[in-house]
């Protein structure tokens, strides 16, 4: 396998990350007095619940938890899977693929100190779900007149030329609109309260308010 | 209180002298100049304030050499050193948009009786 351990010089290795809830956005001022727009996400604390190496898996990933959970709810496999970590079980699990996984153990907790201000991270989250959504809307077609007589005013339009007598490929259409996973790439981390296990990141975040988000290093690190 | 209203809290200033639109105030404000900062002086009527939280802003009008000028502050901006209440005014609305209209004679807020 290309490079997981040696990586070239000068590039920074995806070394860590956390998952955590999306709380909301707001503004703070900086140290100039500018005002940033921030999303304030609760990051952790996160148990590192197993450890995956190329030897024995393939590929280097830890599995991390986030948010404690009753006994109850879980399943038989679960409780096995908590037990031979010897962690207590967790509501939410995601695997953090990154270059290397020296360093962490089956049970270290990671918390939102991790990161600190002036990183650039990538954000992953499930964005907003809009049903069943027009071009106009999905898409960003533009919109017909919606009076002085135009019976045009959000219809997808003409989908080809006469000539071509059927539709091409990749089309865009109506349809189902978010709920799908994205990643907001090189998002500056603008302040961290370890105490609070908050990260407060500069700009919007996939997801609605309360929706789980995964942070990592920025892959195309600047 | 929840997180984002805790963190907006703490946003806020403290030391700000209260007033209202129809007040004529003296806004101090850090600028930076040739990399060191001073502090230069805004005075006019304020006419509105809007939003509320870390958000809120505020809109200081002055004529100035025959010109209408307006600045919107950020009312918890550390940008601002301090404001200064130079007169209060008795006004009947909360925004004063109608004085972009009038000058002169017409444009005078009466002052307002403690």
């Amino acid at each position: 396998m290309w490079g997981i351990h040696e990586a070239a010089e000068g590039v920074k290795l995806l070394r860590k990350g956390i998952i955590g809830r999306k709380l909301g956005m707001t503004q703070v001022f900086d140290e100039h007095g500018v005002v940033i727009p921030v999303t304030v996400i609760e990051a952790g604390p996160c148990v590192v619940i197993q450890k995956k190496t190329p030897e024995t898996d393939g590929y280097a990933a830890i599995q991390v938890g986030f948010q404690p959970v009753g006994e109850r709810a879980l399943s038989r496999p679960l409780k096995g899977h908590f037990a031979a970590a010897k962690v207590t079980p967790m509501r939410f699990l995601r695997e953090l693929r990154l270059d290397s996984v020296d360093g962490f153990e089956p049970g270290q907790e990671i918390r939102a100190d991790v990161f600190s201000a002036g990183e650039y991270v990538d954000v992953t989250g499930t964005t907003k779900g809009h049903g069943f959504s027009g071009g106009v809307k999905r898409w960003g077609f533009h919109r017909g007149p919606m009076a002085h007589g135009s019976k045009y005013h959000r219809g997808p339009g003409s989908l080809q030329s006469r000539k071509a007598a059927r539709v091409f490929k990749g089309r865009l259409m109506p349809g189902r609109y978010g709920g799908e996973r994205v990643t907001i790439q090189n998002l500056k981390v603008v302040r961290v309260d370890a105490e609070r296990n908050l990260i407060l990141i500069r700009g919007a975040v996939p997801g609605a308010d309360g929706s789980l988000v995964t942070i990592k290093d920025a892959v195309k690190a600047r | 209180m929840n997180t984002i209203e805790l963190l907006e809290q703490q946003q806020l200033r403290k030391d700000i002298t209260p007033f209202s639109p129809g007040d004529v105030v003296r806004v101090q404000v850090k600028v930076l100049e040739g990399g060191r900062e001073r502090i230069q002086a805004f005075e006019g009527t304020v006419i509105a304030r809007s939003g509320s939280g870390p958000r809120e802003t505020f809109t200081v009008r002055r004529v100035s050499y025959g010109v209408g000028v307006e600045r919107i502050f950020p009312l918890h901006s550390p940008r601002i050193d301090r404001i200064e209440l130079v007169r209060r005014g008795r006004v009947r609305r909360a925004k004063l948009y109608y004085l972009r209209g009038l000058k002169g004679k017409a444009a005078r807020i009466k002052r307002k009786s403690q």
